[in-house]
């Protein structure tokens, strides 16, 4: 609490009052109440004071409240890697005037947050090199996160209107009067691992100039949340991170939990901590055999998916789902493990090194390997941060930046395991740190394998989760709750809070706003990809084409979370 | 945070052999065919599938097309409140209620219609359990194929149950009974080739 007054004292020394910056009471994260006139004074001012130090960007969205004079919020989030605090930033913004200064110039992380909270609200942000929507399609008509967007709206979108950058239609030709040329690198393309597109021009086999373009597979997740239940939601996140759907699912029910200020019992989060950590493990498989598929080396690619594979078995005889586990529920569990959970893990941990080994003889001192990797889409740990980078993407450029060490959930905090750091910051040293990845994530496992004590699942407040089928059966009470839970869905106070996990490709964070209602009135995901494959396009210039595959791969980008 | 947190994993400079292909060749082909022979002749640990002959088989939780169960006299048991309709996050089912003209006094309603988009389903198993009746449950049964969309979208007629339901079709619903001698069994096993018939 202390610290958390130091801080905002700290922040108010060069704003005395009356100066556009307000400190709001309570809530979950030091909280400042902005006007849009100080802000890229302020903003510059917490990235450069050595004080403050924030670094990260982690988060820039919009929310929409009709009934207020001054309609809509711009939200930042905050994050210093230094000294490990976290603010939040609201600026008010009116309908009439919907504008709000750029903070591209501070950090370049608010780009595509940036352009997203103008393609779903409407918000301009003067001074935005860029400034178009992202997740829509170009002709798109409305926003669609406004309150008063009908989500059953439909709009005939063709093919012809599709978004092609400025430079494209140019002609250029090179020094040597060669004409250059623009290539699509994507959208259907088996190595751009879900549908994303990218525009390059190509001087010869040289990138020099590329765009992304994302929304292939928008489904409207945060719309969709807000028109259904709190707990409804869950098979929802299920689809963000499809390789890790656990993690996300786990994530959401953490936030909403700690604004219900209730925690699941013990041994509903050693279960969710060992099935997390286990798709930990399943995506950095994924993510390693894909790249090496990707660069040509097929067989360890189908040795990483031969544990995967084992590994969804246990998730689906948990779940009952093997992609889409649906497992968690705000409060735990859907259901306990079945009988033979603990020997099917410790089979896994038995099963999963060798597999590794295998893949590490035949590929981490490969000649072939280390040479179309070393030095491809290399990054500065200062320019990563800038960029809005969390996770094994971070940590390779030498910022040991982990949530679960920088602010433990799960209780990670009684857990012995270390961050894996590698200081290149190129595609080879992303391969090296989710190797070791694994095999701290195997180490947790075995750790919580041994806490893993006899209990309840699920806690037993009736207003938070279903009571037991057999009471909903013979009991009248029960079967009123039941009915109530269903029918009403579960109520959130009001309140909004930043819930971040680490997922398995960096930070996922849910901001989510409550009114107090069974719905949730805002839900903004917070994801990890989103803010690396933002970068993408140029880390891309000055490449081949060919390490353009390589690149992408190593950045792990799911497309489903991506484009939600 | 500590250094003590942190382990470096830098690139490892090449050893002089490494840098020749020759011996890493010889190295790397005996983990292949390692596998290679592993995979032909000790079939145990493979995870791949010779599917559709061999059908490999999944826990009971699985969720898998819906089964609405009946009462003894062939009724369904479903008593039309609606609850799994609400609950579905799909928007998927939807039910039409009647009165039930023979019962009156334990249940007053049943579904007239009763029909789930399995297109629109995405299997969460939310219906199960927001039923209060134990009259929707979920079978093993995943590999659904459909001509046209009017086609997936199933009524009562499809989903009903018609008499006893194998064991080992049963999937995710409230009871599991006795749990299985194994537990989760791994590796993974596969449902043995049916013979073929002859001819």
């Amino acid at each position: 609490m202390a610290q958390r007054e130091e801080l905002l004292a700290a922040i108010q020394r060069g704003y005395p009052e009356g100066a556009g910056v307000a400190v709001l009471p309570g809530g979950d994260l030091p909280t400042l109440r902005v006007e849009k006139r100080v802000l890229l004074s302020l903003a510059r001012r917490l990235k450069d004071d050595p004080a403050l130090d924030f670094k990260l960007l982690s988060d820039v969205c919009g929310v929409d409240y009709p009934g207020r004079e001054e309609r809509f919020e711009v939200v930042y989030h905050l994050y210093s890697v230094t000294h490990g605090h976290r603010i939040r930033l609201q600026v008010p913004v009116q309908e009439d005037d919907a504008s709000v200064p750029s903070v591209y110039g501070v950090w370049k992380a608010a780009d595509w947050f940036e352009r997203e909270a103008y393609d779903m609200f409407g918000i301009r942000f003067e001074g935005h090199p860029n400034l178009k929507r992202i997740l829509c399609h170009p002709s798109f008509q409305g926003h669609a996160l406004r309150k008063d967007y009908d989500p059953g709206q439909r709009w005939l979108l063709r093919e012809g209107e599709q978004d092609q950058p400025a430079w494209a239609s140019r002609r250029l030709e090179d020094e040597d009067h060669f004409e250059t040329q623009v290539l699509n690198l994507g959208p259907s393309h088996p190595a751009s691992h879900g549908t994303l597109r990218t525009v390059v021009r190509l001087d010869g086999e040289v990138i020099t100039d590329a765009e992304a373009e994302i929304g292939y597979l928008h489904r409207c997740f945060e719309k969709m949340a807000e028109q259904h239940t709190w707990n409804q939601v869950i098979p929802f996140t299920d689809r963000l991170n499809y390789c890790s759907s656990m993690m996300n699912g786990v994530g959401y029910a953490l936030a909403v939990e700690k604004m219900l200020g209730i925690e699941a019992p013990r041994r509903a989060q050693v279960i969710r901590l060992i099935l997390s950590e286990l798709s930990r493990i399943m995506d950095h498989l994924v993510d390693i055999g894909a790249n090496l598929n990707d660069v040509g080396a097929m067989t360890p690619f189908l040795y990483m998916y031969k544990a995967r594979e084992e590994i969804y078995s246990v998730l689906e005889a948990c779940a009952g789902g093997r992609l889409t586990v649906s497992y968690v529920r705000i409060g735990g569990l859907a259901n306990d493990t079945p009988a033979g959970f603990e020997d099917a893990v410790r089979y896994l941990l038995k099963r999963i090194p060798p597999l590794m080994a295998d893949m590490e003889k035949l590929i981490t001192q490969n000649l072939i390997f280390r040479q179309r990797t070393e030095r491809v889409g290399a990054m500065s740990p200062a320019d990563a941060l800038d960029w809005g980078w969390t996770g094994p993407c971070l940590r390779a450029c030498g910022v040991p930046y982990d949530v679960r060490k920088a602010q433990p959930y799960l209780g990670y905090e009684e857990y012995d395991f270390k961050i894996p750091v590698a200081h290149t910051g190129d595609t080879y040293a992303r391969f090296l740190v989710r190797v070791e990845e694994v095999r701290q994530s195997l180490a947790i496992v075995e750790q919580a394998l041994a806490r893993l004590e006899p209990g309840a699942v699920i806690t037993d407040n009736h207003l938070v989760a279903l009571p037991a089928k057999e009471k909903v059966y013979t009991e009248m009470e029960s079967l009123i709750w039941h009915f109530k839970w269903v029918m009403e869905g579960m109520k959130v106070p009001p309140g909004q809070v930043y819930g971040c996990t680490e997922g398995a490709n960096g930070e996922l964070g849910f901001y989510i706003v409550s009114d107090g209602g069974g719905k949730p009135y805002r839900i903004k995901v917070r994801p990890p990809c989103f803010a690396i494959f933002q970068a993408y396009p140029h880390m891309l210039k000055g490449h081949m084409v060919a390490d353009s595959v390589a690149i992408l791969a190593s950045l792990n980008v799911i497309a489903g979370e991506l484009d939600r | 945070m500590t250094t003590a947190d942190i382990i470096v994993c830098d690139a490892k400079p090449l050893r002089f052999l490494q840098r020749f292909y020759v011996v890493e060749i010889v190295k790397g082909l005996a983990v292949t065919m390692r596998h290679f022979l592993g995979n032909l002749f000790a079939r145990a640990n493979t995870v791949t599938v010779e599917w559709p002959e061999v059908k490999r088989e999944y826990s009971e939780r699985l969720r898998g097309r819906h089964i609405l169960l009946a009462r003894e006299d062939g009724s369904p048991r479903c008593v039309a409140c609606y609850m799994c309709e609400t609950a579905c996050p799909a928007d998927c089912i939807h039910i039409e209620a009647e009165e039930d003209a023979t019962e009156s006094v334990e249940w007053e309603k049943r579904p007239k219609v009763f029909t789930i988009d399995l297109l629109r389903c995405v299997f969460c198993g939310f219906c199960v359990d927001a039923c209060p009746k134990e009259a929707i449950i979920m079978s093993r049964t995943h590999e659904m194929a459909f001509t046209s969309r009017e086609e997936a979208i199933v009524g009562l007629r499809e989903l009903m149950q018609q008499g006893p339901i194998p064991r080992h079709d049963l999937g995710y619903r409230p009871y599991y009974g006795p749990p299985p001698a194994g537990g989760i069994a791994l590796p993974i096993p596969v449902k043995p080739a049916p013979a073929r018939a002859s001819g």
